[in-house]
């Protein structure tokens, strides 16, 4: 069948493997369950189609798996390391395994999408590229591959966001990206996503927009869900190695949009001893009014083109959500992510500022490593998960936090 | 009441006129939450053939600035769902024109469809325009709850629709098709280029079923004049809610802006 044998052979043919139906993919509509689809306005439709009548085709190309996984070893640095992280695991009584995005160059997951996307970019003739971004990941991934294959780029930022942002903001100016402040609404990364949108309507002919997440129309969620599932392809593998199983006992991913929680899941879908932990921020507590838990405090609505779950006014007003991470702040979930938590395939743990601060705090000192405030957050749901000493545990570290730097520091307590 | 099909006074409007069609927009609760009622009077009174109500939201993502900042404005004012519906309830008595409203699914999502166009169906409203409401949604699941409540549907169409796209559409849309007049988010613009002209000459070839108005970029009485040479009418929006921000008497000044946008024919 199809994942299990395939990761027992050194070689993945993933070009034969296109589509597959299971309960957590996604059917030829764009819907995970009740969630996804394709809800935008007619100015967008022909764009989204030609991915949509695409995507796959490109993707599962030889000639597109050559270039993306040549570019993913020798440019991102891949694959990223699986690590044992002793002195963690001895502090919370089990194998904690960290899976090392942080180490991607860019220093963060966000560059396997751009890679991918960039590259399927070039195959449907597009000259220019657009983004959004929040914390300004996403957007540096995205300038990076676009100085890389020498397309204009245009990264749509909230205006507030880059003030809070400013040294990422400088590092796509560095390489060579154009970046708009978006300044309706709220002025964060939902607004950043509704200009680019708008973008995309004023230009719809020789301009790919690059999501930055697993939301979006159909077929974004399921195509960057894809170029994500790198990561679940090498924990499989490296984790083979490391304990003759490729299965953990859970998959601990935090959780804006839902990218690294999708990469990191994707190859344990459908293997259900696998618990697959989703950890979202809940800023200053859930109930606080200041929180981006969009499980907990959301409904089913659309928001950028799907239907998913929401954080929103009874009136259908999109909330702006809070965090201290730039990259959860978004009032939404993939729908993918919408679906696992409906069916209750994943767990979802909100985790406040503070125990993610103290996390990524406990996990300098003990392992060496300054993790995203994002990636802290997942480590701070591992004392909520009531483990076993001989549970396997892969935590996937998305990001480092050098970005972070000044929340660190004015946060304080180290 | 549900108004049937042959009550719907787009239908009505339809057969009477073909040409010349104005259709205005504006944001609900705009420049003021208490001016919904006296904008659509005086809309009425200066000659519009159609009123398009925007229904305020918080990520209008087909709409430029100036709309945009209507409907910031407007939900600051405290504008909801609930309170259009109250100010509408009794416009029957005051205003005969075809009465569409706009806005975007989710707070229509969240009103509950049906309950959203039972609410329509007892102001009398006649048809709806949501941009980002598909048609394969709406034909899978929300078209008999539209007709239920004889809501026409408009769709929208884009100088990027392929021609099969729009035999669809205009299959499955009723009361009229809304024509994008270009790629682009809603907001004035000074001219009509010739490209555009083209698309609108191969649009009028194909002939539709449904009538057309021609909306996004018409702005005066030049560029209502271009689009009617090309469909039944046009559709104007930014160019109104700019006049709405910066008006010291609403009746007057709307009244003044429809007559010179339609100039003689009134």
């Amino acid at each position: 069948m199809r994942r299990g044998q395939q990761m027992n052979q050194t070689h993945i043919p993933m070009s034969t493997v296109p589509t597959h139906s299971t309960p957590f993919a996604v059917n030829e509509r764009g819907y995970y369950g009740q969630f996804g689809g394709s809800f935008i306005p007619e100015m967008l439709y022909p764009n989204v189609e030609e991915l949509r009548q695409n995507y796959l085709e490109i993707l599962y190309s030889p000639d597109f798996q050559e270039q993306y996984r040549q570019l993913l070893r020798d440019y991102v640095g891949r694959p990223t390391p699986l690590y044992l992280a002793s002195r963690l695991s001895e502090a919370l009584g089990a194998h904690i395994y960290l899976k090392r995005e942080d180490l991607c160059h860019t220093g963060a997951h966000k560059v396997n999408n751009t890679v991918g996307q960039i590259l399927l970019a070039q195959r449907l003739n597009k000259k220019k590229i657009i983004a959004e971004t929040g914390a300004g990941q996403h957007g540096v991934a995205t300038a990076t591959v676009c100085a890389l294959m020498g397309l204009e780029c245009i990264v749509y930022m909230g205006a507030h966001d880059m003030e809070r942002q400013k040294p990422n903001v400088e590092r796509m100016k560095i390489l060579g990206a154009e970046v708009r402040p978006a300044t309706s609404g709220s002025q964060t990364l939902k607004d950043a996503t509704n200009e680019a949108m708008r973008h995309w309507i004023n230009n719809p002919q020789d301009t790919h927009y690059i999501i930055g997440s697993v939301v979006g129309p159909h077929p974004y969620p399921d195509m960057v869900a894809r170029l994500q599932a790198i990561i679940s392809e090498e924990i499989r593998l490296q984790l083979l190695e490391k304990t003759g199983s490729e299965l953990p006992t859970h998959v601990v991913a935090c959780v804006g949009g839902g990218s690294n929680a999708a990469g990191a899941f994707y190859h344990y879908l459908d293997e259900p001893s696998v618990k697959l932990v989703a950890v979202e921020a809940a800023g200053k507590g859930v109930s606080s009014g200041q929180s981006a838990a969009t499980t907990a405090l959301g409904k089913p609505g659309v928001l950028h083109g799907s239907q998913t779950l929401l954080m929103q006014t009874d009136d259908g007003q999109v909330v702006e959500p809070y965090s201290i991470s730039a990259g959860l702040d978004y009032p939404g979930i993939g729908p993918l992510h919408a679906h696992l938590y409906a069916s209750k395939r994943a767990q979802f743990i909100p985790v406040t500022d503070e125990a993610a601060m103290k996390a990524g705090i406990h996990l300098a000192k003990t392992e060496g490593i300054i993790p995203a405030i994002e990636s802290a957050h997942a480590l701070a749901a591992l004392s909520e998960l009531k483990l076993q000493p001989q549970d396997v545990v892969v935590v996937n570290l998305s990001g480092r936090g050098d970005k972070d730097l000044e929340t660190y520091i004015r946060w304080g307590g180290y | 009441m549900p108004a049937t099909a042959t009550q719907n006074r787009l239908d009505q409007l339809f057969q009477q006129k073909q040409e010349r069609i104005l259709n205005v927009y504006f944001t609900a609760g705009y420049p003021q939450q208490g001016s919904t009622v006296p904008v659509l009077k005086a809309l009425q009174k200066a000659g519009a053939d159609i009123v398009e109500i925007g229904i305020p939201y918080s990520d209008p993502v087909a709409d430029g600035p100036t709309i945009q900042a209507s409907n910031q404005h407007a939900l600051e004012g405290g504008m909801t769902m609930k309170r259009l519906f109250e100010q509408l309830k009794e416009i029957r008595n005051e205003v005969s024109l075809p009465l569409v409203l706009m806005g975007y699914f989710n707070p229509v999502l969240q009103y509950g469809v049906e309950r959203f166009c039972q609410a329509c169906a007892e102001v009398g409203i006649d048809g709806l325009i949501l941009p980002d409401l598909p048609m394969y949604e709406y034909r899978e699941v929300y078209q008999p709850i539209f007709q239920q409540y004889g809501l026409h549907n408009i769709f929208l169409i884009s100088p990027q629709t392929s021609p099969e796209r729009v035999r669809e559409i205009d299959e499955h849309s009723s009361g009229f098709i809304y024509m994008v007049s270009s790629a682009s988010i809603t907001g004035a613009r000074r001219d009509i280029t010739d490209e555009q002209i083209r698309y609108f000459e191969r649009i009028n070839s194909m002939q539709l079923q449904r009538p057309r108005l021609i909306g996004f970029g018409i702005s005066n009485r030049q560029t209502f004049e271009q689009a009617c040479q090309h469909a039944q009418g046009a559709i104007i929006g930014s160019a109104f809610i700019n006049l709405l921000g910066q008006s010291q008497d609403l009746e007057q000044d709307i009244i003044e802006f429809v007559s010179a946008i339609k100039g003689s024919d009134r």
